[in-house]
């Protein structure tokens, strides 16, 4: 780099040089690797500087300057760590710690807390601003994400992330001064806004101003009552990241330690969701070839994520057509465990109790919707708990999941190919749809079943691929729905054709989940080291596995001669397959 | 690529219409006209301000129009709304009173001449009278400091006011709302 894209400056009594444009944050960091307290600040969202945490010293400017906010100028010199700076930055953590409930001992966010960390880290010890503290009802029952106001440090994360990550703009601060809150429009519950439960607010958030709902008590009453046969289903992203509750290296695959725990707690059966992708790629690929001979339009729009579902149904209905009809894996297995596999075992459906063990809070509210439900109201899945909720309920339990010896999931609803196990990331549906669209187009395997072309884990991928000398295959891969947007604005606006879109609401796929594990120290929310760790687990376990491709694993096809018929048939459509509506208060785009 | 029929789902134009039913012809035109303005966030509050003067305060079901037909977030023009002392998100008495609360009246006793009207009135701040009749409003300085304290009723000015006025000047606007 020249010397005239470096800026020289002094930071601490060091003399450094970072890049011109960077923040004081930015070059303490990088030069010296001082990594200054903030709370507001996040590289991937807008500058706010509202927490004020990040204060230093700079020579001359007779007020102390947020860090993340202000660039980098020669001759700057800049102090992080002087008395009259810790003091003060200590006293600024201590007036947020005033307008905020004494209840860490009680927080669900207790020893994973941004803001218990810097309290103790700046040193705080003592509480000498005792006034008085900011009341707000808490929502407690929304069905995916709940929202309590006074943990709020009105640190606007959650603001930023809703809007600049996910576009849907559905948080704001209403009101001002002492009874500011961070809310949707009118200051309604989350329920009735035009959120669309991606629960990436949780994520977001340096405190537990947003908490997904927790169906644990439903799932301890359940595994306790004898009369009920309780059954877990578990996503392909899971296994991926639940290690990280229990001090394993992200992207250390989990799934055999998960099957015993799961055992442990006392789970009748422990089914992988890996069987529905399966399941849901022969049904979406039978879908897409059809479409492609003309029944349906085109592109294929992928529906496994259901905030991507909510996020299509909110913003942009003109495209409900064009989305696949198949429930997602979750919704499948579910499903079948009250149909076919209660059946098969002479079970009263209504004594089957489905637990989905999901990266997301959206899937919370898909199993309350009325599409999945019996004619008398019984969710096919009975409850959903969060990878956050698992951890939870295993070490409530005693369990040290990290020195569990591993275990198989039950048969035949826990057999799967790896095409099953890379659903949980970004670009994954796609690749498994791929192995199977590609083999029904060409007669023949594909020469190689890893499409590395769709695989990475930034946010938007449009690719072309050779099928046959006649046939290229246009697709587009999108995480995060503002990148999303772009893609279906292409659509709308006739501007770009494709045959198929995967669409994943939230960043990195499932493994950047909003019911994922709070990052582990040293990573951050979408964190793209940590997406693409969480990410290497799943394509471990898929190259590992002989069977790669959903149309060639025997459960499946065995399911198809006893149960299901021919894919996209009737009772398929039936038990598989599922419709959109248009949903209000419409999102602005 | 296709020439399928393809369903229409868009409930675009079915919210148009409920967002122009909330409103009037004339806001809706101007609201038009800001958005089709290079930032139509930055109309926002010249439209709020538009709803307001007509309706005499900003509902739900107008809130929602302005962010349809604007384009902007709801949960920001609901934010912005909240933020601003002036909006008002209830609708407001008849006669909308304004007490002083600037120094100069503050120091010559306008906040008893405000507990006498709370009082009356049986309101507080922000509030209005069960029969729709009055507001009452704490104002910053409406720079009359040399008629301390003051009280403006509607767009009329009452200086030099005390306490025992109040009885005589609420009188005199329930005589007026009669005839």
């Amino acid at each position: 780099m020249t010397s005239e894209t470096m800026v020289t400056l002094t930071i601490d009594g060091n003399e450094v040089s970072a890049p011109a444009g960077s923040t004081i944050m930015e070059a303490a960091e990088s030069t010296l690797g001082i990594r200054i307290p903030r709370l507001c600040y996040h590289p991937d969202l807008s500058m706010q500087g509202s927490c004020r945490v990040c204060i230093v010293e700079v020579k001359d400017v007779p007020y102390y300057m947020a860090s993340c906010a202000v660039k980098i100028a020669p001759g700057m010199e800049v102090r992080t760590n002087s008395p009259a700076i810790r003091e003060a930055r200590r006293d600024i953590v201590e007036l947020l710690l005033d307008n905020h409930p004494r209840a860490c001992l009680t927080c669900e966010r207790d020893g994973n807390c941004e803001l218990q960390n810097v309290a103790y880290a700046s040193g705080v010890r003592e509480r000498l601003f005792d006034g008085e503290r900011k009341r707000f009802p808490i929502e407690t029952d929304n069905v995916a994400v709940n929202r309590n106001q006074e943990k709020c440090i009105l640190c606007g994360r959650c603001v930023r992330t809703c809007a600049e990550v996910q576009g849907v703009h559905n948080l704001s601060q209403q009101g001002r001064g002492f009874t500011t809150e961070v809310a949707p429009a009118h200051g309604c519950r989350m329920d009735d806004s035009v959120c669309i439960q991606c629960g990436q607010c949780i994520n977001a958030c340096p405190t537990a101003a947003f908490t997904e709902h927790s169906f644990t008590d439903d799932v301890w009453r359940a595994i306790a009552d004898p009369e009920t046969h309780v059954v877990a289903q578990t996503a392909p992203a899971i296994r991926a990241t639940i290690g990280e509750g229990f001090g394993m290296k992200p992207g250390t695959p989990a799934a055999g330690q998960m099957v015993t725990a799961l055992r442990r707690l006392g789970f009748d059966r422990v089914f992988d969701t890996n069987f529905a992708a399966d399941l849901t790629i022969v049904e979406e690929a039978t879908e897409l070839l059809r479409r492609m001979e003309g029944a349906g339009p085109l592109p294929l729009l992928t529906s496994c994520s259901p905030g991507w579902v909510n996020f299509l149904e909110k913003f942009y209905p003109e495209l409900i057509p064009y989305a696949s009809s198949c429930r997602s894996p979750m919704s499948m297995m579910s499903s079948l465990l009250k149909t076919w596999y209660a059946e098969r075992h002479g079970l009263d459906p209504k004594k089957v109790f489905v637990v989905g063990v999901m990266p997301c809070t959206a899937k919370k509210y898909e199993s309350r919707r009325p599409e999945f439900m019996s004619a008398d109201g019984v969710p096919d899945t009975d409850a959903v708990i969060t990878t956050r909720e698992l951890i939870w309920m295993i070490k409530n339990y005693g369990i040290d999941l990290a020195h569990l010896p591993e275990d198989d999931f039950d048969s035949p609803l826990g057999e799967s190919s790896g095409a099953g196990d890379i659903f949980g990331t970004t670009g994954g549906v796609m690749e498994a749809a791929l192995r199977m669209a590609v083999e029904k187009l060409t007669g023949a395997p594909p020469a190689s079943l890893e499409f590395t072309e769709v695989r990475a884990v930034e946010g938007l991928r449009e690719r072309e691929l050779k099928v046959t000398d006649a046939l290229t295959l246009r697709v587009g891969v999108a995480n995060g729905l503002t990148n999303a947007r772009q893609l279906l604005d292409a659509v709308v606006n006739q501007e770009k054709t494709f045959h198929v879109i995967e669409i994943m609401a939230c960043p990195g796929g499932c493994i950047g989940g909003g019911g994922q594990p709070y990052p582990p120290r040293g990573y951050r929310i979408f964190d793209k080291r940590l997406l693409a760790e969480r990410a290497s687990a799943l394509y471990a376990i898929d190259q590992k596995k002989k069977l790669r491709s959903s149309n060639h694993n025997p459960a499946i096809q065995a399911l198809y001669k006893e149960f299901l018929g021919a894919p996209g048939s009737d009772k398929a459509h039936k038990l598989l397959h599922t419709h959109y509506t248009p949903r209000l208060p419409r999102g602005i785009r | 690529m296709t020439t399928v029929a393809i369903k229409d789902t868009d409930n675009r134009d079915a919210v148009r219409r409920k967002s122009i039913e909330a409103l009037t012809p004339e806001i809706v035109a101007y609201i038009d006209e800001c958005a089709r303005d290079e930032h139509p966030h930055s109309r926002l509050i010249g439209a709020l301000h538009k709803v307001q003067a007509h309706f005499g305060y900003l509902g739900a079901e107008q809130l929602d129009a302005v962010a349809q037909l604007l384009q902007v977030p709801a949960a920001k023009v609901t934010g912005v709304a909240t933020f601003y002392h002036f909006f008002r998100l209830e609708p407001r008495g008849k006669f909308v009173i304004s007490v002083c609360l600037g120094t100069a009246c503050y120091v010559k006793g306008a906040e008893r001449v405000a507990e006498r009207l709370q009082e009356e009135l049986g309101i507080q701040y922000g509030e209005t009278t069960s029969d729709g009749m009055f507001s009452l409003e704490g104002t910053r300085c409406l720079g009359a400091c040399g008629l301390a304290p003051v009280v403006m009723v509607e767009d009329q000015i009452f200086g030099d006011m005390t306490a025992d006025q109040v009885p005589a000047l609420l009188e005199k606007y329930m005589k007026m709302s009669e005839t």
